[in-house]
């Protein structure tokens, strides 16, 4: 994968690119692309993926004007424009599920593939999704992966949060990326998707760790009342973080778009 | 030298194991924790420290806004203000502040300021605070990215509606109002004096320099510790070239305990420094500082969060909480003493001085007032001789005054009247 930068009306935006076949844009969650690389280097062993970052995320520029759902949902749209690409597959993990939904509802014409994994955007009372804007950093394994133990030696590899220096630095990457995610996830992951899913004429996957503790698995069958025609898929002993733990289930989940 | 005498209104029944069993003090503290019959006790109780403070010569008697949190019982610190406005007379009100991001329509700020400028004769100095993490994201749910664009349309559409002498209309990006017209005015033209508290951000710094507004900082980590981050501000101050550097650009609170002597200090007052600091201060790190609250840049300049892991306060004994100036404690001439250092090291005009600490309980309170009012202060007035005339940061009350009517006279008119 190569990472490059296009420029839409408002801000220049880093993405990552690379394989070949059809057109496949892939949006991250709320913690970027770190865990996600091997997991689009396989995917790109049968698509053109496209992965474009949130701006704010990993060395990209933030933009202020983002504020609102409809600011993001617009904005990506920019994005898949001057990538020159027309009816990509869109597929999204988490916030970039939520994001690739209200693309899709919102411009229904123009997206007949769609791959959601384990999105965000809905929200039911009996049951919460925990606050991941209010969790340290010893505390996200637990939510995110299957295996939590396997989780937090993953995430804390190369960190030592008693170096001043890499804790400001981590501070500063969490304000940027979380303070970017936050516009649309802070307080409640939720911003009226519910009202809109039914607009969306894609054919649709819903991909879901069976064992995810972020964003329980009955909401996929809540995803699947709202989009006509939506297939469920639920991989065995994979927690939120479905793409990399279980890479090779979520492409052959993909792949039934085709 | 400007004193204020500050409450934060502690819960004081919180259990000697809080620490152990509790989370937080803050956010999601456990409700059971609170005993509304009991509070009735407790802010009567406090109602009549400040008011005893008012009756003392402290220049201002202050309160503050803060949610879900057992060291602050004041969701609404113009309702205790608006309290305070009929049984004191003479004394600043200062309410530092409330947090005008929060309230939809922010007008309603400007209303109740005005109201409360209108009730108290001018006696009303206005905060108004971005508000803590706690309070402004986890809280009142205000998105942290967008908390201070949202705080600086809510102080834009303030200052307008308290300038403005006709109806306008507002074009917020978050708040759109057709009839902007505020009634009640405040009588303080043309705008009641603001103070800032502030956490340390450049943003903060410079917004108070440019709009001749006070800065506080609101620490509970004394003055020792405060001294960089004051120092911070006043180099900000020199290089945007304000047009002066008073002392009353600054505000700063300390916790003081006054006693006969410094081992009466200790004896009288330290199980109630202790419960606030080792229980009061418990505030789950995950609530300190919501990402995107805080700017990259101030991040940057290494200012964290006094609630943040880092900086929070361990088990503290009282020495320790003396000797690092989180409490300045002893008899009034020891207390003196460290008073001058802070107001000389910080440069600060304006002290919020915080006696009634955790559960210090009436009696103690006001005794350590009282030396403080009476042996203390007086010694401390003029520190900066050369700015005794700089108004500008407080209140200009009415030369004349209404005071309350006796109540049983009222009703015995009422009625010779009938």
């Amino acid at each position: 994968m190569e990472l490059k930068t296009v420029q839409t009306n408002r801000v220049p935006v880093r993405y990552y690119e690379g394989g070949s076949g059809r057109p496949l844009v892939f949006l991250h969650g709320a913690g970027g692309l770190d865990l996600d690389l091997d997991f689009l280097d396989a995917l790109a062993q049968r698509f053109h993926v496209y992965a474009p970052l949130v701006p704010g995320y990993g060395d990209s520029e933030e933009c202020a004007e983002l504020r609102d759902m409809l600011d993001f949902t617009l904005h990506t749209w920019d994005v898949v424009e001057r990538l020159g690409l027309k009816d990509p597959i869109l597929a999204g993990f988490s916030m970039g599920g939520m994001i690739a939904g209200e693309m899709a509802a919102i411009a229904p014409n123009d997206v007949s593939r769609l791959a959601l994994i384990a999105p965000a955007g809905l929200w039911l009372d009996q049951h919460p999704i925990p606050d991941i804007f209010a969790m340290l950093p010893f505390e996200l394994p637990g939510y995110l992966f299957y295996d939590a133990e396997a989780g937090a030696k993953i995430l804390s590899a190369g960190t030592d949060m008693s170096d001043p220096k890499f804790l400001q630095a981590f501070l500063v990457q969490n304000a940027r990326q979380l303070g970017a995610a936050g516009k649309i996830l802070f307080p409640i992951p939720e911003r009226g998707l519910a009202s809109r899913l039914y607009r969306i004429k894609a054919k649709t996957v819903l991909i879901w760790g069976e064992g995810d503790k972020l964003i329980p698995p009955v909401y996929a069958r809540e995803f699947q009342r709202g989009i006509a025609g939506a297939e469920v898929v639920m991989i065995p002993r994979a927690g939120h973080v479905a793409p990399f733990e279980k890479p090779a289930e979520v492409i052959g989940a993909m792949a039934r778009l085709q | 030298m400007r004193f204020t005498w500050f409450n934060l209104m502690p819960w004081p029944y919180l259990p000697a194991d809080f620490r152990e069993k509790n989370r937080s003090v803050w956010v999601d503290i456990d409700s059971r924790l609170f005993d509304p019959e009991k509070s009735h006790d407790v802010y009567n109780g406090y109602l009549d420290m400040l008011e005893y403070a008012g009756s003392l010569g402290f220049d201002g008697i202050g309160v503050n806004e803060h949610h879900q949190n057992a060291y602050g019982l004041m969701p609404s610190p113009n309702i205790i203000a608006a309290s305070l406005a009929r049984r004191t007379d003479d004394v600043a009100l200062v309410v530092l502040g409330a947090s005008i991001a929060l309230y939809n329509p922010p007008l309603r700020v400007a209303e109740e300021f005005s109201m409360l400028d209108c009730i108290s004769g001018g006696r009303l100095v206005a905060g108004f605070p971005v508000g803590t993490s706690m309070d402004t994201n986890y809280c009142y749910g205000t998105i942290p990215g967008l908390t201070r664009e949202r705080y600086k349309e809510a102080h834009e559409l303030i200052r307008r509606a308290w300038a403005e002498r006709e109806p306008f209309a507002f074009n917020g990006r978050y708040t759109k109002l057709r009839y902007v017209n505020l009634w009640p005015r405040p009588i303080q033209q043309p705008h009641p004096p603001i103070h800032i508290p502030g956490g340390g951000s450049i943003e903060t710094f410079d917004f108070c320099i440019d709009n001749t507004y006070s800065y506080s900082y609101l620490s509970f980590g004394g003055y020792i510790r405060g001294q960089a981050l004051m120092q911070g501000y006043w180099d900000r101050v020199a290089e945007r070239n304000a047009p002066d550097a008073s002392p009353y650009r600054a505000g700063f609170a300390q916790t003081i305990c006054v006693a006969d002597t410094d081992a009466d200090a200790e004896r009288l007052y330290a199980k109630h420094v202790s419960y606030f600091y080792n229980r009061c201060l418990h505030v789950y790190p995950g609530f300190a500082d919501a990402p995107g609250y805080r700017t990259i840049k101030t991040i940057q300049k290494g200012i964290l969060s006094q609630y943040a892991p880092q900086t929070m306060f361990q088990e503290l004994p009282w020495k320790e909480l003396v000797e690092n100036g989180s409490v300045i404690a002893g008899s009034p001439e020891t207390v003196r003493q460290r008073m001058e250092d802070l107001i000389k090291k910080l440069r600060v005009g304006n002290i919020f001085c915080l006696f009634q600490i955790g559960d210090m309980p009436k009696d103690k309170c006001m005794h350590s007032t009282r030396l403080f009012a009476e042996q203390v202060m007086p010694k401390l007035r003029n520190v900066f001789p050369e700015y005794a005339d700089d108004g500008r940061f407080w209140c200009k009350p009415l030369a004349k005054r209404a005071t309350p009517a006796a109540l049983r006279a009222e009703s015995e008119l009422a009625g010779v009247e009938r």
